[in-house]
């Protein structure tokens, strides 16, 4: 099968997001599609899987034209997308979401062990190895992630028995690659799939896509901020800038650098800012010593002093999120203690009145109030200190979310619009806004850059090394290993819950650092 | 915000009577105890919590009122009357914010309970004031004081305003708000969202108490079974208006102006003279109607969610 976009255009409200952006997609290919946030990368990919409509040109498969309203227009020709998040049904069984909607049994009536072959088939076409199925392959390891029969690291698919809503990230992701399996997907669209995954599993990710699209023939859409992943795994990779397509390319031809290029529109300068020396006499600013919580945070003990940044690396799983958030008391400690500037720190209210500020992990689900306005989440951690009388001193407040929002170049269409307007990188931008009106002693921010497009990924990488050079002390932490590197003074490697291991600037590299943090 | 100014322009042009002083004062002060249970759901809805209970507190809080009038006199039965919302609130808010259960299925069951009581209080019997205390008990229902303007039309007005007011300026507003729009990037903001929830039901409460005391005065009688289901009406004037289901959204101006719909609604049968049997179908569809067109005139505006 060869799909083809002829001359794609969309608007959204008189502003053009994709004008006449024309892709061809033959079978057995990965094409990669890069471009800053709001280039129209997304929205391309939505309007091929039917999640969007466009408002001109065709899509064409094998020469024919096809109409492409809805979702289900678009899986009838073979088309499926795979999300960043996943999106399966949490309360059903591996195997219950690998099949929905393929309809299946007799009479409707549903036939268990078909199923399970189905499954097991459907496992083997990824590549992928079906972990104690029906128990008779017991022997085969201990968990998802076990070791295999043979002392080699077996690659499983997901156990079909098991709840998707129990799987970490990437287990739900192979999920949502059977189901597209299942579904008898000829071309596969990736929306970032591996933004929010670890290096390892991003890896065997796309180690999966190259084998299908070999061994099956079918062809993938790879969207996706990693330009070096997209040109190690694409054959061609497009370009797109303010919705046009600036350029295709054989990937075999081209470098991240040249991408990021054709992305800006400008030469790049050095991808981050210097830290500033953490100065001797700086005091300790916050102090962990042996937080608990569960099995994902075992022991942990930090220091961060006064205009320091301490970077936390750490593959998926590894406890970077919940060691964040427990030290800002945000989920329930087990054991240990935490203090900042030498007091002891209780809950998420006490935190907070000692200067700390946390950035969470995901900023749609955890910190912003989308349906709020940017000014009103500019305001939110800071309301009592702008209070008379139960009244918002609303003249003061609008001076200093302005003010805020012109030093962090927030750009929107205003900051009474929702917050959902914004871009990626500016609603980011607003969370960072937020903790930075109340002057944050301590600044604990999780995937900082997390979907942020390049230029905003640059300004809030500046805005950590000068907020450290304020002597701000701030506790970094991205599954991006690079990004750690390239902002701490110092970088704490996290494995299974526990502190594995530490860096100083400039003595280790990704390599180092992933060895380290358990990845073989 | 079309649908109700479409209704109002249809109903002046087909009726004499619709566009006369006389009869919008009517509307509004039909509109009265609707409006009010409107006012602290609107509240609710929007800190992202549905509060059923309200008419069962509406009626406690009436025959609160009678029981109070009996045995202290007029002015002590009309302040235990709003007494008994706010407490009955408080109750609803601590017991649903304890227990963590959704306040769709907690106040529901809640609701239950207070029918409960308000049958124990009256042991199923109309209550009645003295017979000599009639005529002062019902001063809040007849007097009019503005160019006819009913004192119960005043205090809805009254009690908008102070929501209103509570909504746009103030720091609890912004919690309730930010509380309904995303639970967790509230909390994480420091917002204290156990206490705020709390206040929002009590403050729904203290509404339902006020209505309740609107609905003794009316009838100078309370039984057990009064405003059963009332909720219900009020919760579609919140949603006509506009206010998002989902928390986060929703204005007080708005609910009044769902509230107002629903009240022209039935006046416009009555003037209209049509067989009153088909009114109950009407109101329903009309209110499945103003809802898809104020849906769908958002949707042109721009949709929610997405980032590029």
């Amino acid at each position: 099968m060869h799909v083809a976009l002829d001359r794609i255009g969309k608007s959204y409200g008189g502003t053009p997001v994709l004008d006449e952006v024309s892709l061809s997609l033959p079978a057995g290919r990965v094409h990669g599609l890069v471009g800053e946030n709001g280039a129209g990368k997304s929205t391309l990919a939505r309007v091929l899987c039917g999640a969007v409509r466009a408002d001109r040109g065709r899509v064409l498969v094998d020469g024919r034209e096809i109409r492409i309203r809805t979702p289900r227009d678009a899986l009838g020709a073979g088309i499926v997308l795979v999300t960043q998040e996943g999106a399966v049904v949490p309360a059903l069984s591996v195997l219950d979401n690998v099949l929905l909607g393929t309809g299946g049994g007799r009479y409707g009536v549903r036939d268990g062990a078909a199923e399970k072959r189905r499954y097991g088939e459907l496992a083997a076409r990824a590549g992928w190895e079906v972990p104690y199925a029906d128990g008779a392959r017991g022997a085969h390891g201990e968990g998802p992630y076990g070791v295999g029969a043979h002392g080699m690291r077996a690659d499983p698919a997901p156990d079909p028995g098991a709840r998707v809503g129990d799987l970490p990230f990437p287990a739900r992701q192979r999920v949502e690659f059977l189901r597209a399996l299942a579904h008898d997907a000829r071309l596969v669209v990736l929306d970032e799939p591996t933004a929010a995954l670890a290096e390892a599993d991003a890896a065997r990710l796309l180690a999966t896509v190259r084998r299908l699209a070999a061994d099956s023939g079918i062809a993938f859409v790879l969207v996706s901020h990693r330009l070096d992943e997209v040109v190690a795994t694409c054959d061609t990779i497009t370009v797109l800038r303010d919705g046009r397509r600036v350029t295709t390319v054989p990937a075999a031809g081209t470098t991240p650098r040249e991408l990021l290029r054709d992305m800006v529109g400008t030469p790049v300068a050095a991808l981050y800012p210097e830290p500033a020396p953490v100065r001797e006499d700086a005091p300790v600013v916050l102090a962990v010593r042996g937080l608990s919580r569960g099995r994902t945070v075992r022991d942990v003990g930090l220091e961060v002093r006064a205009g320091e940044i301490v970077g936390l690396a750490g593959l998926a799983g590894s406890g970077r999120t919940e060691t964040l958030r427990a030290v800002f008391g945000a989920d329930r400690r087990d054991g240990g203690e935490v203090t900042v500037a030498g007091r002891r720190v209780t809950g998420v209210a006490g935190a907070m009145a000692l200067g700390a500020g946390l950035i969470p992990a995901s900023r749609a689900e955890e910190g912003l109030v989308l349906v709020r306005s940017t000014a009103e989440n500019l305001a939110l951690a800071s309301l009592a200190d702008r209070r008379r009388l139960g009244f918002v001193r609303r003249e003061e407040e609008r001076r200093t979310t302005g003010a805020t929002a012109e030093r962090l170049d927030i750009r929107g269409a205003g900051p009474d619009r929702p917050a959902w307007t914004l871009s990626g990188g500016n609603q980011q931008k607003s969370l960072f806004g937020k903790w930075l009106i109340r002057r944050p002693r301590l600044l604990l921010a999780d995937e900082p850059t997390r979907g942020v497009d390049v230029a905003a990924r640059a300004q809030i990488h500046e805005l950590l090394a000068e907020l450290a050079a304020e002597g701000v002390a701030v506790l970094v932490a991205s599954s991006d290993v690079e990004e750690v590197l390239g902002l701490a003074h110092r970088v704490l490697v996290m494995r299974e819950g526990r502190v594995a291991g530490e860096f100083a600037r400039g003595t280790a590299g990704a390599g180092d650092v992933l060895a380290l943090a358990g990845l073989r | 915000m079309a649908a109700p100014l479409l209704l109002a322009a249809a109903l002046s042009l087909t009726t004499d009577t619709f566009l006369t002083s006389g009869n919008l004062v009517n509307v509004l002060d039909q509109a009265v105890v609707i409006g009010l249970l409107a006012c602290g759901l609107t509240l609710c809805i929007t800190c992202g919590m549905f509060d059923l209970s309200v008419s069962a507190v509406l009626a406690v809080s009436a025959i609160v009122a009678v029981e109070t009038t009996r045995a202290a006199g007029v002015p002590a039965g009309y302040a235990a009357a709003v007494a008994t919302g706010a407490l009955m609130g408080t109750v609803t808010g601590l017991v649903t914010v304890a227990s963590r259960v959704h306040s769709f299925i907690a106040t529901l069951a809640l609701s239950i309970v207070y029918r409960g009581l308000a049958v124990i209080l009256t042991g199923g019997a109309i209550v009645y004031p003295h017979a000599d205390q009639l005529d002062s008990f019902a001063e809040l229902a007849s007097p009019t004081v503005l160019a006819d303007v009913t004192a119960p039309s005043l205090l809805l007005l009254g009690v908008a305003a102070v929501c209103w007011l509570l909504q746009s300026r103030t720091t609890l507003g912004r919690s309730i708000y930010a509380i309904g729009g995303n639970p967790e990037a509230a909390r994480l903001s420091g917002v204290r969202t156990g206490a705020v929830r709390v206040i929002t039901f009590a403050l729904s409460g203290t509404c339902a108490g006020t209505a309740g005391l609107v609905m003794a005065t009316r009838s100078g009688s309370a039984q057990a079974n009064t405003g059963t289901l009332l909720e219900l009406t009020a919760i579609a004037a919140v949603i006509i208006g506009g206010t998002s289901i989902l928390g986060g959204e929703g204005t007080i101006w708005r609910t009044l102006i769902g509230v107002l719909l629903l009240g022209l609604i039935s006046n416009g049968f009555n003037l209209l003279g049509w067989n009153p049997t088909y009114k109950q179908a009407v109101e329903g569809l009309l209110i499945l109607a103003a809802v898809t067109l104020d849906q769908f005139l958002r949707a042109r505006g721009g949709t929610r969610g997405s980032t590029a």
